[in-house]
């Protein structure tokens, strides 16, 4: 572990932190649980360092201002829960096209609906990736422990801003509100978003002549420029149907892509020898790698998989595991989501199959651990 | 074309694309000869729009400008302001924008007492959508949702605005284009959440359906309804019925948000340093 300074923190609140020491200025949300703790620690924290906290009205507005404000050149979040998330996809899909960096953290109940409101669960990772209208880019961090919610949340906020592009933090509620050990690094990095290098009468938002994140000026700093959620030129007004909209579309979607393999965080435990792998991610994690431990012990050759980012899906690191064991098996806590993912990353080469969990309860590792012992050869 | 369209208009992106007679692009000319009055740092003000015929005077003003989402105006409008006070902020809705889909982001903007300015294009219809009815559209009027004649009853924007909250609040219309220079001058110099509601014709959805006329005829017709505020004091409600009422409404300054939550940093900072956090 990185040299710091060890505390106690409950994932909420380190999400919390890291968004401050990231640079984040600005926030925006609406309460609801399990992810309340991000918006009332913030709304402590951000005033001492000169950030702006502000409620508002509900979650379309929070998304609204997040946006509003990182145009302005601040770093911006927003955190929510299942229902609010669904409420904050229309202006997603806005900050994707209109390249706005901007993070939004969603710490998930049980859905549909109303549902479960206090309890755990993973049923928003499909919707985190597809949530919006249209087709886009989605980079997607899943924590797996309070340390990690530290980690990725500076990670999705450099991220967020180097892309330009908004990034999810998916948390559930057993990592949101767990308390545990953790070190706040002494350093961390953190990166800013491109800045345009051209006077203000020669600036175009949407330049891509030198890299596929065109640079990005802020409001109020003389450039005079056109923000918009329809398709737009380099000079960011609106175009018309045709090959530049599609060129368009693909570039938002492709600069997240082609960065795939330099984002994805996948580690594994155990996984040389293996023939039964758990993929997991999230709070699953902590079951998946004790029940890995008691496979082992009883001469099952087990391992575990972890995923830190579920999207872009990191396609490579599936298929090559796919191609070393006999079977991997998906726990999660929804009907099936990210186990069609494995399975089709897997291209037939072992056999796939998924847990489910459901019922606002947290695996067992003796649940998994039966799982794997089905699927072991 | 005018000294001031142009100073302020993008040039290349002209001509504009509402219809022949539509009321919006003298509303646009309104905003822009009353920035010209007031004097405002052309590179600190953004312009911010939602969705609708209206939302489109944005693209053409030659400012940071900001094309947002349908009735959302307003709410990455509070982001702006709040995470940059330094800057002037203006909105620019319709009334479907503002009022419908928008409208719980408008009651607590007024609330909040952001320093916005608002102004809504109100032409008592849906016009990019094709005509149908907004909350603004008259009780038995037409439209393409209310064939049989409109059974929702309409807001009094202003009434709304001014009761939740807002520090200034005026009607205008597109026939008195030199009062709403004036209205939306003072609404720019108002230290908190303006709000202008300025009539705007729109002959080919609202005016054709409902046979208005064209739209001069729809111009002659705000001239001869218009009642200004003070005559309207002395008038009883059943006469000012149908009537608009023009001028300013509401005057009432109060704290505003941003200078507020620059006391709330102060003292967050203070105690920090003063190891009491
Ligand atoms: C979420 C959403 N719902 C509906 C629409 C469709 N829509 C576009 S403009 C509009 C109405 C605009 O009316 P108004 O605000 O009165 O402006 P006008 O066009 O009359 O100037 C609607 C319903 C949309 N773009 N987004
Ligand atoms: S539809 Fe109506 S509001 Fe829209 S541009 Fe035409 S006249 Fe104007």
């Amino acid at each position: 572990m990185s040299e710091g300074k060890v505390v106690l923190l409950q994932g909420n609140e380190a999400c919390a932190e890291a968004a401050i020491r990231a640079g984040v200025r600005f926030f925006a949300g609406y309460p609801i649980t399990p992810s309340t703790e991000i918006a009332e620690t913030l709304a402590l924290r951000l005033p001492q360092v000169g950030g702006k906290f502000v409620q508002m009205e509900d979650e379309i507005a929070s998304m609204a201002a997040v946006i509003g404000a990182s145009l302005a050149g601040v770093k911006s979040m927003t955190a929510t829960s299942g229902p609010g998330f669904s409420l904050k996809q229309e202006n997603l899909g806005y900050a994707a096209l209109a390249e706005v960096p901007c993070v939004v953290v969603n710490v998930q109940r049980v859905g549909p609906s109303t549902g479960l409101p206090t309890c755990p669960a993973q049923g928003d990772v499909m919707q985190a990736r597809w949530g919006t209208h249209g087709d886009h880019p989605t980079v997607v961090y899943c924590p797996s422990s309070v340390q990690e919610a530290y980690h990725f949340t500076i990670d999705a906020v450099n991220a967020s801003e180097t892309l330009r592009t908004p990034t999810i933090l998916l948390m559930d509620e057993v990592i949101g509100h767990m308390r545990e050990k953790m070190v706040i690094p002494e350093k961390v990095t953190i990166l800013e978003r491109p800045g345009p290098d051209v006077e203000p009468g020669e600036y175009r938002p949407y330049d891509v002549s030198r890299s596929d994140v065109p640079p990005m000026a802020a409001f109020g700093a003389g450039y005079r420029f056109h923000v918009t959620g329809l398709y737009h030129g380099e000079d960011g007004f609106p175009i018309d149907r045709g090959p530049k909209a599609a060129q368009l579309l693909a570039r938002v979607c492709q600069k997240v892509e082609r960065r795939r393999a330099q984002l994805a965080s996948v580690w594994s435990e155990s996984c040389d020898d293996c023939e039964v792998a758990v993929v997991a991610y999230g709070s699953p994690v902590r079951v998946a790698l004790r029940a890995v431990r008691m496979a082992r012990a009883q001469g099952i050759k087990a391992g575990l998989v972890k995923l830190g980012i579920l999207w872009p899906f990191p396609e490579e690191a599936i298929r090559d595991l796919a191609g070393r064991v006999k079977a991997i098996l998906v726990p999660e806590m929804n009907l099936g989501q990210i186990v069609i993912e494995v399975d089709r990353a897997s291209k037939g080469q072992c056999r796939v199959e998924g847990l489910s969990r459901v019922d606002g309860e947290l695996f067992t590792p003796p649940e998994v651990l039966e799982a794997v012992r089905r699927v072991a050869p | 074309m005018s000294a001031i369209a142009e100073k302020y208009l993008r040039q290349r992106l002209l001509p504009h694309i509402w219809c022949p007679g539509c009321g919006h692009g003298i509303l646009l000319g309104a905003i822009l000869r009353a920035i010209e009055k007031v004097g405002i740092d052309r590179d600190k003000t953004v312009m911010v729009s939602g969705i609708g015929c209206s939302s489109r005077a944005t693209g053409y003003m030659d400012f940071d400008t900001l094309h947002t989402t349908h009735g959302r105006a307003l709410a990455f409008a509070t982001g702006i302001k709040i995470a940059r006070p330094d800057l002037k902020v203006v909105v620019v809705t319709g009334d479907g924008d503002a009022a419908a889909i928008g409208g719980n982001h408008l009651i607590h903007a007024c609330r909040r007492n952001v320093d916005i300015t608002t102004v809504c294009f109100n032409n008592n219809v849906y016009g990019m959508t094709s005509g149908q009815h907004s909350p603004l559209t008259p009780f038995g009027h037409m439209a393409t949702t209310a064939p049989y004649g409109n059974v929702d009853h309409p807001f009094d924007l202003c009434d709304l605005v001014a009761a939740a909250g807002a520090t200034f609040v005026a009607r205008g219309t597109a026939y008195h284009v030199t009062q709403l220079v004036d209205l939306i001058a003072l609404a720019l110099e108002n230290k908190g959440f303006s709000f202008v509601e300025a009539y705007s014709q729109c002959p080919t959805y609202y005016g054709r359906r409902n046979k208005l006329g064209s739209a001069v005829d729809m111009l002659e017709w705000y001239k001869k309804n218009s009642v200004p505020v003070k005559a309207a004091a002395t008038k009883d409600p059943q006469e000012l019925k149908g009537k608009i009422v023009t001028g300013v409404l509401k005057k009432a300054p109060r704290e505003e948000f941003t200078e507020e939550y620059q006391r709330v940093i102060d003292t967050a900072m203070a105690r920090l340093k003063g190891g009491r956090s």
